[in-house]
């Protein structure tokens, strides 16, 4: 317990597949949400706002609304996942309590829900990368490697989600995190407004945030080029999701283990 | 040898200490109540006695593990029954099995092999497919104590596991938990049922405000606290009868509308009460309630 880094066992993975299981019940209302949805914005905002726009950085503004979006909807994917999912498995179903009886440490759940969380990141691009074949908006193999990407933007996104969590006294607490720190991001991370065209203070600041990474990082990945810079973009989502777990964990042994 | 060991253990919330220098020891093979009123540091000792809290001082040993340090190595080989129903509702019996197998690292193969026995002296035979929210409160509570006998414990840990149940549940659980003793598991249970431990456990620790007020066997506990005989006594005329009983009596407790005559010669005072009218006269051995009465109070706790 006197850790100070997160120290995990195998037994993680147990952890994974119950939320695994409990989420495959329920998964085809999911899977529709999760194809609708990427649809809905590609063409209205790349159909409809994309006959005024016309190009946007030689890409169709179809294409770079995608492209952008497809970060946001993992991120924000694994932001609901870490927050109101594992707050239900946290405090109203008392799932971790349980398990916490058996053999398995607060660490060991907390990096399943860290996983978990990333992968259904990774799963909401999934379907978004479908949905963009079939409009036949992505033709480059340098596609696929948008997933494990997807995957660390998840990270990133729980990471930080899972500390905001184990300071909820309820659901309401995390409509102010959404709000004001997930939902931002998606007007000043380069994702349906190109950052170049923002005030020099604005665009610094979005620099800082996480999502403009993972941005820089996908959309030449999904238009055919190798991304400038890939490394630092990684570096910077892994070391957000990374710090976040971090605190996550020394946060919810105060919380859970007193 | 000891299968639990608590030395001098304290537990501080802020200012609040609700575990005040707590010592107790279960020997293996033993059935150990933990009885105490609401609040007075039950949950919280159980807690650490699972290393699931930290105490704020002294030292808790638990199958050879100092804990909280070794508590996970320690809980490979425990089986607990928590107080809430923490079953995954979305899921049937056997897939809350084959998860809980998992988490102390049992193969699926292992698991199954071993689910339609447990499921049978849980009496959930044929159950397998039955989705946890289509079972009653008495099943899901015997299916939990199914889900802590997937590892094999060799000591099992129930808090409250009868609470909410109609009598025929708490038969069959209380069946099941001496068959388990018969088997040579240990086992730790709290209760707030006063016949549930005299019937089960063989040692028993009363604590009050963080601390142990008394301890032995139910026997003991009543030969040492209690007079042996109790007469109760109901009806108007309650105040007659405590003037009448009071010479043979060693000591009256009036709790609303009953009065509690406790003495070593029952016959003397049946006899004094026997001329008195309007009241009804109930006799019978002490009890544990009487125990837990006499050293904790009659005041509600909250």
């Amino acid at each position: 317990m006197t850790n100070l880094l997160p120290a995990v066992s195998r037994r993680w993975v147990a952890v994974w597949q119950r939320i695994y299981l409990a989420w495959r019940k329920v998964a085809l209302g999911s899977l529709m949400y999760s194809t609708i949805e990427p649809l809905l914005y590609m063409l209205g905002m790349g159909y409809g706002l994309g006959k005024l726009v016309g190009e946007l950085n030689g890409l169709p503004y179809i294409v770079f609304v995608a492209t952008g979006s497809i970060c946001f909807s993992a991120y924000m994917g694994a932001s609901f996942e870490a927050l109101y999912s594992a707050f239900a498995r946290m405090h109203i179903q008392r799932t971790w309590e349980g398990i916490l009886n058996a053999p398995v440490s607060l660490d060991d759940i907390l990096f399943a829900e860290w996983v978990f969380a990333a992968c259904k990141a990774a799963m909401a691009g999934t379907f978004y990368l479908i949905a963009m074949a079939l409009m036949g908006l992505v033709k480059t193999p340098l596609a696929l490697l948008t997933l494990p990407v997807l995957f660390l933007v998840g990270l990133c996104a729980a990471g930080i989600a899972l500390a905001v969590t184990s300071q909820a006294k309820s659901y309401d607490f995390f409509s102010y995190f959404i709000t004001l720190a997930v939902t931002p991001m998606s007007l000043l991370c380069d994702v349906f407004f190109p950052i170049a065209q923002m005030p020099a203070a604005v665009q610094w600041f979005a620099n800082v945030l996480p999502l403009t990474h993972a941005v820089a990082i996908v959309r030449p990945l999904l238009t055919g080029q190798w991304p400038v810079g890939i490394a630092l973009h990684a570096l910077v989502l892994f070391s957000y999701g990374a710090i976040g777990f971090i605190i996550a964990t020394r946060l919810m042994r105060k919380r859970i283990l007193g | 040898m000891s299968v639990l060991k608590l030395e001098a253990v304290h537990k501080r919330f802020g200012e609040r200490e609700v575990v005040r220098g707590l010592s107790l020891t279960v020997e293996r093979g033993a059935c150990f109540g933990l009885l105490g009123p609401n609040g007075a540091g039950k949950t919280t000792t159980l807690k650490m006695c699972l290393g699931l809290s930290t105490p704020s001082a002294g030292r808790i040993n638990l199958l050879g593990h100092v804990l909280p340090k070794e508590a996970v190595e320690a809980r490979k080989r425990v089986g607990v029954v928590p107080q809430f129903d923490n079953l995954d509702p979305d899921f049937t019996c056997a897939e809350n099995l084959l998860v809980w197998g998992r988490y102390f690292g049992l193969s699926d193969a292992s698991t199954r092999k071993k689910t339609a026995d447990i499921l049978e002296f849980a009496g959930l035979i044929g159950r397998d497919d039955t989705p946890v929210q289509q079972l009653s409160g008495g099943m899901k509570r015997r299916l939990t104590l199914a889900r802590a006998l997937i590892n094999d414990p060799e000591f099992l840990v129930l808090d409250e596991p009868t609470t909410g149940l109609d009598p025929q549940a708490r038969h069959l659980i209380w069946d099941r938990l001496k068959e388990l003793t018969r088997r040579g598991v240990t086992i730790l249970i709290t209760t707030h049922f006063m016949d549930e431990a005299e019937r089960l456990c063989t040692q028993l620790a009363v604590i009050d405000r963080g601390q142990r007020i008394a301890l032995g066997t139910p026997r003991e506990l009543i030969a040492n606290t209690s007079e042996p005989e109790v007469i109760e006594v109901y009806g108007d005329g309650l105040a007659f009868a405590r003037t009448a009983a009071a010479a043979f009596s060693a000591r009256i407790e009036q709790s609303g509308e009953t009065l509690f005559c406790y003495t070593a010669d029952a016959r003397a005072l049946m006899q004094a009460l026997a001329q008195l009218k309007d009241i009804r006269t109930l006799h019978r051995p002490a009890n544990l309630e009487d125990v837990f009465i006499k050293l904790t109070g009659r005041e509600l706790r909250d």
